[in-house]
């Protein structure tokens, strides 16, 4: 538990921080994201099938970590807020205009983040203009920052992001891409009791999202649940069961 | 001491009427039309960034002519509230009958309290479903609203551009064969009007959660053959 800023009571709530680890990094053609689908209510999950990718719009995708209901809302805004700009002005915005936009709603949360509702999105998508995919970070006071390569966020971050760093090529094919994404939720639920792993048993994987010059697409769970046996298969068959 | 003028309010209503009217006649015309999957909406209108047919929503297109910054403004202020809506509520009750309401209301009470009439004639489109038949909601500059399910024109001369279009309408026709009619509906026996001097926009039950796509450039050319 940690105290809240105010001294406000905030039992029960600081809790909700962060219990989430989702992955977006750049190939060739595009971006790939993803995200596992625990939520939890302090040290209990909560929902086994949360989706925590989203389209934003055709070519752009967010993911979002930390509490889950203004988290979706804001969501839900943010997707609302890009069509009715895209119907209102007859052109759809720029990504980095996106990006902004998307800053400026989680600045607007910041006092609900001081009371321990943190929302921490991550956005990327496709820019039509520079012809690449384009990942950016965010804090909880907005600010957002445009990585290069990739990045995670959510309490498995770290983990996430380490396995990522490993494995990452500039330039690399979309399957290799997914690949390493799923691979980095992999070890994120080994490490992280807030991150849930493939679930074989009730067949719930994680999400995995690309958007490249088609749009927006998500892999489909069969694939990704193939990706996860091949995982785990070749973990057991080398000997190394971690 | 001057007397203030008395105007029969029969006249009144009459001279707005004629005004609006005239407005509306000036522009080119719009035709909607149902075929086998979905709406078709075909303006005649050389610009290719002032458009007369935009999306609202999901499943709901808007057509409008007559004066564009009046049918301008009636668009926003309709994808402003079916976005409201869908976000206060959910996507699927945001529907075309509403909307359609909303706007005769707003055309009748500025036609009977401003001074000036809106000079506009506008159109709200919604694609069907397998419960319920496609809906076209032509909407006058007076708020008079009629409801249609296979066809409406919009815009000056539209009754002899009507006719054409009932005369060669086939019920579940193609994209092709309704585009290729209206077309000719539109230009009449003595001109030929090519991809240039049209918009074009569908909705279609294909084309995923929101329905609405324009046709352009070779793919337009493609279907006028």
């Amino acid at each position: 538990m940690v105290a809240s800023a105010g001294g406000s009571p905030a039992v029960g709530v600081a809790e909700f921080r962060h219990g989430t680890t989702v992955v977006a990094l750049r190939f060739a053609d595009g971006i790939v994201m993803a995200g596992d689908r625990r939520a939890t209510e302090g040290h209990a999950i909560a929902h086994r099938a949360m989706e925590k990718v989203f389209p934003a719009d055709r070519f752009s995708a967010v993911a979002i970590a930390g509490a889950a209901g203004p988290a979706v809302e804001m969501v839900r805004l943010f997707q609302t807020q890009l069509e009715h700009y895209e119907k209102v002005e007859g052109v759809v915005l720029s990504l980095e205009g996106k990006a902004n936009q998307l800053g400026q709603m989680v600045r607007e949360h910041l006092p609900m983040a001081m009371q321990g509702l943190a929302v921490v999105p991550l956005f990327a998508g496709f820019d039509l203009a520079r012809g690449t995919g384009r990942i950016f970070t965010y804090d909880v006071t907005g600010g957002h920052y445009e990585e290069t390569e990739h990045n995670a966020t959510g309490s498995g971050g770290r983990d996430a992001r380490t396995t990522i760093k490993l494995g990452y090529r500039v330039g690399m094919g979309q399957d290799e891409a997914v690949e390493l994404a799923i691979q980095a939720l992999y070890e994120a639920a080994d490490e992280d009791s807030a991150t849930g792993g493939p679930d074989l048993v009730r067949g719930i994987y994680p999400l995995v999202a690309t958007v490249t010059a088609e749009g927006y697409a998500t892999v489909p769970e069969e694939a990704v649940a193939a990706s996860f046996a091949d995982l785990i298969e070749r973990r057991r068959s080398e000997g190394r069961p971690s | 001491m001057t007397m203030p003028y008395y105007v029969a309010p029969e006249q009144v209503m009459k001279d707005r009427a004629e005004y609006a009217q005239k407005g509306i006649a000036r522009g080119r015309s719009l035709i909607a039309a149902t075929y086998d999957v979905g709406i078709l909406m075909v303006a005649e209108n050389p610009s290719r960034s002032l458009h007369k047919i935009s999306e609202i929503y999901d499943r709901i297109a808007f057509a409008g002519v007559g004066k564009y910054n009046e049918f301008d403004q009636l668009r926003v202020s309709g994808v402003r509230h079916a976005d409201t809506k869908g976000y206060a509520y959910s996507r699927e009750d945001v529907d075309a009958r509403s909307l359609a309401n909303l706007y005769a209301q707003y055309l009748g009470q500025v036609f009977t309290h401003e001074m000036k009439p809106l000079e506009v004639e506008i159109l709200v489109a919604e694609l069907g479903t397998e419960l319920r038949p496609a809906q076209l909601y032509h909407i006058a500059y007076e708020g008079t609203i009629i409801d249609e399910d296979r066809y409406a024109v919009l815009g000056g001369e539209t009754e002899s551009i009507a006719a054409r279009v009932e005369s060669s309408w086939e019920e579940g026709w193609s994209l092709a064969a309704a585009l290729g009619a209206t077309v000719a509906a539109l230009a009449g026996p003595e001109r030929t009007l090519s991809s240039h001097d049209l918009e074009v926009a569908v909705l279609a039950s294909g084309n995923g959660r929101r329905a609405f796509r324009r046709m352009t450039g070779s793919e337009l050319d493609e279907l006028l053959g």
